[in-house]
């Protein structure tokens, strides 16, 4: 097992800490990496997309689990399988995919760990029909404080507390996955544009269940009356009969295009209010006023920003905040608000995207919740910033949502026990699992998790 | 923890009657900084300092801290970093000393020069060994222009600065990469109780702008921070200007 001292930060590049790095090669090692930890605790690291600060842990442990990354059982009767907590989605679909078989929730990057995806409940466009990652986990192994591996199954308080727990209850080492069996690596798309944004969520409620995936990408630099404009995807697996006759052959391949690393073509810093109002614009008036059946691949469907490795340092030297919040149904007032205090200060906010979430999961900290959501990333250089989201915050607060732990970096802790009501009984788990508090990190010291 | 705009949740004074010290405290408090220690010669100065940070809505506490007794720094600072996480040190201590009765009376030469750069590196380096342990926190270091050239008004206080500056900028070198960020602050002639009854140089700043001046170092992770930001372009042209000359320029 290899071991260095590193300095680690989120995938928005803010706030780095530096901490001791572990890499297990089997078990055994991640155990040892957790009894010999120092006294200011260990958490667990995948590939570092976590927006925010969840996986570093200033001057303790962290522990590197992608060199766990052993897909050890595929059981296609059932459709579930059965790997190591390092092994990425980009790994599982390229592996499942040639077989006929698909991730049943992917988020907006292929590479995250199954260990980060359940660490952090993360969810996809399809949340309406399928509901979070945790939801489809059929078991788990835990590497708790006392350096003992537990077997968790779902519908227990450990499952409750360690899915969207952000690695605080321990290490998870395995999982068991329900997959979602698919005819083709290809997704059926309609796309239509909505001119603000009462017509984005008049879309997106009407979404049937034919379509499993939805979402629209929100243009936050338009205004007047085409504040909230929006393009609406919806998307289903596509059934080998709507393949033309050539593509069927090759019906199951997995194909992710790359584009050169970004920062080797663009300097960074380049994401100001007026490169960011082109954009939009080019983005808006690109995308079809109306189309249905395109087909697409899945790698075109759901994470278009990992055709763009390193996107993340566009927005130069201070790295960039990550915003997502949701508000449940009935709170479109505060959707609208926000989403007009954004367009008004001209705020360059990229990469904005509405969804509708379905049932929340089983998670204690888990961030869905029935309602709306709504994510952005904004410059963290930006002049004001800082007040403008405690003011959002609030705002969320006030009407029963939440923000979304996987990405926050800035949240204040006094908030935090409204936005998530069971956090009293995630501590108080925490505190007869872990009373020495062994599992720490960054985000628990500054949120008191 | 630092949050993702660099505003510290606690925050330690070094030097907690200072001017300087108290506005950037202000100013953090109205954001994320809600425990604040100041650390100070016992004095009624000094609890008033922290009733007025009480106000706010920190929790606030006074510390003994005598920038003199450097064999008392380790014990003293160390024991407050067991205490709990500090994020960020701001070491605002300093004296300006009377020039010329420093220069008829060495003795009190030597306490500016103490006060001023060897208190300051025995706490500094208190301060960021235990920063290094923790893997995270901001040093801030109040420097001052002074110790940008050696003027004949204000030497043996401006020998002191640039003594620390020297110390701040390697201290900095050293610890990067290490999760600690040392920022190094050059204000100019700041209006403050210090200077009072003093002539104003040009281009004279307030605590205030001083303070808001860090906390946007803090978001920006600067290395170098000039108060007001013009004083970076007038200071490299007057490093450059020759001695005879500069002699002239700097007559009061």
């Amino acid at each position: 097992m290899s071991v260095d001292t590193v300095s680690l930060s989120g995938w928005g590049r803010t706030a780095p800490t530096t901490a001791l790095r572990f890499r297990p090669r089997t078990y055994e090692d991640a155990a040892a990496a957790v009894r010999g930890r120092g006294p200011r605790g260990v958490v667990a690291r995948g590939l570092g997309r976590a927006h925010g600060d969840a996986a570093q842990n200033a001057g303790g442990s962290v522990i590197d689990m992608t060199a766990l990354d052993r897909i050890r059982a595929f059981d296609a009767r059932a459709g579930t399988v059965v790997c190591d907590a390092g092994v990425s989605l980009h790994r599982l679909m390229e592996t499942l995919l040639p077989l006929g078989w698909f991730v049943p929730v992917t988020p907006a990057t292929r590479h995250v760990t199954v260990g980060g995806a359940i660490g952090s409940d993360v969810h996809g466009r399809n949340h309406r029909t399928a509901g979070s990652f945790t939801r489809h986990v059929r078991s788990l192994e835990l590497l708790t404080a006392d350096g003992e591996v537990r077997t968790v199954p779902p519908g227990t308080d450990l499952f409750a507390a360690t899915a969207g727990g952000m690695g605080l209850t321990g290490v998870v080492l395995s999982a068991t996955l329900g997959l979602r069996p698919v005819t083709s690596a290809l997704m059926s798309v309609d796309t239509a544009r909505a001119a603000d944004l009462d017509e984005a969520l008049a879309r997106l409620t009407a979404c049937g269940d034919r379509t499993p995936y939805a979402a629209a990408w929100i243009d936050l630099l338009a205004r007047g009356r085409a504040t909230g404009r929006a393009v609406v995807t919806r998307g289903e697996h596509a059934p080998l009969d709507a393949l033309p006759a050539r593509a069927r052959r090759t019906a199951l391949a997995f194909r992710p295009g790359r584009l050169p690393t970004v920062s080797a073509l663009i300097p960074g810093g380049l994401a100001g209010p007026v490169q960011a109002a082109v954009l939009n614009e080019i983005r808006y008036r690109s995308a079809p006023v109306s189309r249905t059946g395109e087909l697409q691949r899945v790698s075109t469907f759901f994470h278009p920003l990992d055709a763009a490795p390193r996107w993340s340092r566009l927005p130069g030297r201070g790295g960039s905040v990550h915003y997502q919040f949701t508000v449940g149904h009935g709170h479109e007032g505060t959707l609208h608000r926000i989403v007009r205090q954004l367009t008004v200060r001209r705020c360059p906010a990229v990469h904005a995207v509405l969804k509708r979430f379905g049932e929340g999961g089983p998670g204690w900290l888990s961030f869905p919740a029935p309602g709306w959501t709504l994510s952005f990333v904004l410059p963290a250089g930006l002049p004001g910033l800082a007040r403008l989201l405690d003011r959002l915050d609030e705002e969320v607060a006030a009407a029963g949502g939440r923000v979304c732990l996987a990405k926050d970096a800035r949240l204040r802790p006094g908030l935090l026990a409204a936005m998530y009501p069971r956090l009293p009984e995630f501590r108080a788990l925490r505190e007869e699992l872990d009373p020495a508090g062994a599992f720490r990190s960054d985000l628990s010291r500054r949120l008191a998790l | 923890m630092k949050d993702a705009f660099g505003a510290p949740q606690s925050l330690l004074v070094l030097g907690g009657t200072s001017e300087i010290g108290l506005a950037t405290a202000r100013r953090l408090i109205a954001r994320r900084t809600r425990t604040v220690r100041l650390a100070g010669r016992p004095s009624p100065a000094l609890e008033r300092a922290a009733s007025e940070l009480r106000e706010l809505g920190a929790d606030v506490r006074t510390v003994a801290f005598d920038a003199l007794d450097s064999a008392s720094h380790e014990e003293v600072l160390g024991k407050l970093f067991t205490e709990g996480d500090i994020d960020m040190v701001l070491m605002a201590f300093g004296v300006l000393g009377d020039q010329a009765r420093d220069e008829e009376e060495p003795l009190s030469a030597v306490r500016v020069a103490q006060t001023n750069y060897t208190g300051a590196v025995s706490a500094g380096l208190v301060c960021a060994g235990a920063l290094q342990a923790q893997g995270h926190g901001s040093l801030v270091v109040l420097s001052s222009v002074a110790g940008e050239r050696a003027r004949r008004a204000d030497f043996i206080y401006g020998s002191s600065k640039a003594g620390l500056d020297v110390f701040a900028q390697g201290l900095g070198d050293a610890l990067h990469g290490t999760g600690v960020h040392v920022m190094v602050v050059r204000p100019g002639f700041v209006r403050s109780r210090m200077t009072a009854g003093r002539e104003e140089a040009p281009l004279a700043t307030t605590p205030g702008a001083v303070a808001d001046a860090i906390v946007t170092g803090l978001r920006r992770r600067s290395e170098t921070v000039w108060v007001p930001g013009a004083l970076r372009v007038v200071m490299s042209a007057l490093r450059h200007v020759p001695r005879p000359l500069f002699r002239r320029l700097a007559v009061r």
